[in-house]
């Protein structure tokens, strides 16, 4: 505990009263119909982005069942590893760091069950970066609702993606749409999420993301929006709809 | 908590197939063939399986079918042995109104083809152990399988153990995976055992099956390559459970005798090619086709009445499902015994194979008996769709298995 206390205090980004929300939420991680379902249902849609953007970018075969094989992927704030998983199962090296020393310990373990080999660390992008790391793939997904400072945490996190590397990136909107379906709808009417999971105020535009990553060095490529349909329970990827959740893809220049 | 076991003697693969038929085996290959690691574990050793006096029966293989070996390698090694379905001629009794299917109505290709099992089995053995991501382990007999929110782990009788993600059942109608996972069936007897052989015949059969719907039950004339120069036939005669024991009792000519009238003249005088086997059938479908990391394929799922020759080839069309979702996951990286996936695979063959059983159990109970009212309504029926071009097209590619919403592999697709 006395780790997690002195890491905390040593990475400004990180909200304490933020961390302390997911924690209780940790254990839930891996339920398909727990907490955690809408993340277990978005998964697909967001795999399915960032392996085909992947794909295109480092010039690989989606069809095989490893084409990530050589790269170098760093997943900021992995949570239980429900992206670390897949994606080391597509071969990449993987990474995945949290600053919940319970979510390192619940994904640690998640993997040994299957079968999948992940490198699990406690800490902030702000100590990778001091560490000189670098990744080919940088995931920084529904992470930024959560820190405090924002340009801080974005410039770590492009400082960590290596010249001609990719940064995926997504959170929620700040748009009345999204107050309305993800706070309203996800958290109070169907009880998706526990309430105060997220804070509106907190939601990035796309505008203000393109901008604060053009100042990590990131150069935005593509963005699109990710939308849900309640008659059937799916989401699907819509590139002309933003206004709720979204995510992007980025590119850092050599 | 298990005791913990030496490395080298967990073997990890994503998919633990049960079960080394031709369901198992077709799964495997599909699987592996896209690089998935699987192991396929049976207790029967492969060289008991392929032997001559194991398994006499020949097996119809629809056009679609046909593409899905074709898709997962299978085909090359069994086209040799399989024979051209170019026409089938269903009457009903001894009325002559018949239902006649050409290939050329509906294309260039064969309705599909009759191929001998044993020759299926060599070919699917043969390319399964070519396969580096298929790991066969047969003879071997499994001791306990456990199946875990995180994963599946199948000890054997040697002491290793297997590490999957999802069990696939390929254990055949009484598979005792289905029933260790409390999964019900639900089972219709039709008092009706089915006669398979095969006889040689004086005229050639010009690629042509005959489907005689008798009050006893179907008897179907299915075209075999012929062997040494003789033309050959399998026989797949159904008729009802009281009879079948004295009919399997008849020496060679006597059962020929009994044979002859329901074969008819059309090809010659008949001599027996082999033994006799004789199976009582019943329909069986499952309640559910999954479980936690579980999924029901071929046989283990649904057995169906062998009159419209569809059996192995729902088993098939099972196969061309499940492995796509399971290589789709996969290819996101996905764990591929997440519940979304196999309810993807069970929404998807569940309903189809229902429907085809009922048609055939209807269609069954239909023809098999003598009632004056059903054999006119039988025979206007027959002639009707005879008749009606289109409606005759719609039933052939039935039979041919090219409709509804189609696998990739059944398109004749890559997987």
């Amino acid at each position: 505990m006395a780790a997690t206390a002195t890491n905390r205090k040593n990475s400004p980004s990180i909200d304490a009263g933020e961390l302390d929300k997911f924690r209780a939420m940790a254990e839930e991680w891996w339920d398909p119909d727990g907490k955690f379902r809408p993340l277990h249902k978005i998964n697909p849609v967001r795999l399915k982005y960032i392996r085909d953007e992947a794909c295109e970018h480092f010039d690989l075969d989606p069809a095989t069942l490893t084409p990530f094989l050589g790269l170098t992927v760093l997943d900021v704030g992995c949570g239980g590893g429900l992206l670390c998983e897949p994606l080391a199962r597509l071969g990449a090296a993987v990474t995945g760091i949290d600053a919940v020393s319970r979510n390192i310990e619940i994904a640690h373990v998640h993997a040994e069950a299957s079968a999948v080999s992940i490198d699990y660390r406690m800490a902030t992008v702000e100590e990778l970066m001091d560490e000189d790391r670098q990744f080919d793939i940088v995931l920084n997904m529904e992470v930024i609702e959560h820190v405090a400072d924002v340009d801080a945490f974005l410039g770590a996190c492009g400082a960590v993606v290596g010249d001609g590397g990719l940064m995926f990136f997504s959170t929620l909107n700040r748009t009345a749409k999204a107050f309305a379906l993800a706070i309203v709808g996800g958290e109070y009417i169907l009880r998706w999420l526990p309430r105060g999971t997220h804070d509106w105020r907190k939601f990035v535009r796309p505008s203000e993301f393109t901008r604060g990553l053009a100042g990590a060095g990131i150069d935005v490529t593509g963005m699109t929006g990710v939308t849900y349909s309640p008659l059937t329970d799916q989401w699907s990827l819509n590139r002309r709809d933003l206004d709720v959740n979204y995510m992007g893809c980025g590119v850092k220049a050599p | 908590m298990a005791a913990p076991h030496p490395k080298d003697s967990t073997i990890d693969v994503e998919a633990l197939i049960v079960g080394a038929g031709l369901v198992g085996l077709t799964l495997g290959s599909a699987l592996a063939g896209a690089g998935l690691p699987v192991a396929v574990v049976d207790r029967a050793d492969p060289a008991t399986i392929v032997a001559p006096e194991f398994d006499g029966r020949a097996t119809a293989i629809t056009h679609a079918g046909v593409r899905v070996l074709q898709g997962v390698g299978l085909w090359d090694g069994v086209a040799a042995y399989a024979s051209a379905i170019n026409d089938i001629r269903v009457s009903d009794g001894d009325s002559l109104l018949f239902l006649h299917y050409d290939h050329r109505e509906v294309g260039d290709e064969p309705l599909g083809h009759i191929v001998e099992n044993r020759y299926l089995r060599l070919a699917m053995f043969d390319h399964a152990r070519s396969l580096a991501a298929l790991n066969l382990l047969a003879p071997m007999e499994i001791v306990e399988i456990t199946r875990a929110p995180d994963g599946v782990v199948a000890e054997l009788a040697d002491g290793r153990q297997i590490r999957a993600r999802l069990l696939l059942a390929c254990d055949g109608r009484n598979s005792s995976i289905r029933e260790a996972a409390g999964i019900g069936v639900t089972r219709l007897p039709y008092n009706q055992t089915s006669i398979v052989c095969a006889v040689f015949h004086d005229l050639p059969h010009n690629n042509i099956a005959h489907e005689r719907f008798l009050p006893g039950g179907p008897f179907a004339i299915l075209p075999m390559k012929d062997v040494d120069g003789r033309h050959r036939s399998a026989i797949v005669w159904s008729d009802r459970n009281e009879l079948v024991p004295a009919l399997m009792a008849l020496d060679e000519a006597a059962f020929i005798t009994e044979m002859a009238p329901r074969f008819g003249d059309i090809l010659g005088s008949l001599e027996l090619a082999g033994p006799r086997w004789s199976h009582p059938l019943s329909l069986l479908h499952a309640q559910s086709y999954i479980g936690q990391r579980l999924a029901l394929v071929g046989d283990a799922a649904h057995a169906i009445h062998p009159i419209a020759g569809q059996g192995l080839n729902m088993g098939i069309r099972d196969i061309a499902a499940l492995a796509e979702v399971i290589i789709d996951a996969r290819r996101l990286g996905r764990d591929i015994g997440a519940p979304d996936i196999l309810a993807d695979y069970e929404r998807w063959r569940r309903f189809d194979n229902m429907v085809l059983a009922v048609v055939t159990d209807v269609i069954t109970r239909l023809f098999s008996n003598d009632i004056a009212p059903l054999r006119a309504a039988r025979s206007i029926g027959l002639g009707a769709v005879n008749r009606i071009a289109p409606l005759r097209r719609n039933f052939m590619r039935h039979a041919m298995g090219t409709v509804g919403d189609l696998p990739r592999l059944v398109r004749g697709e890559a997987l």
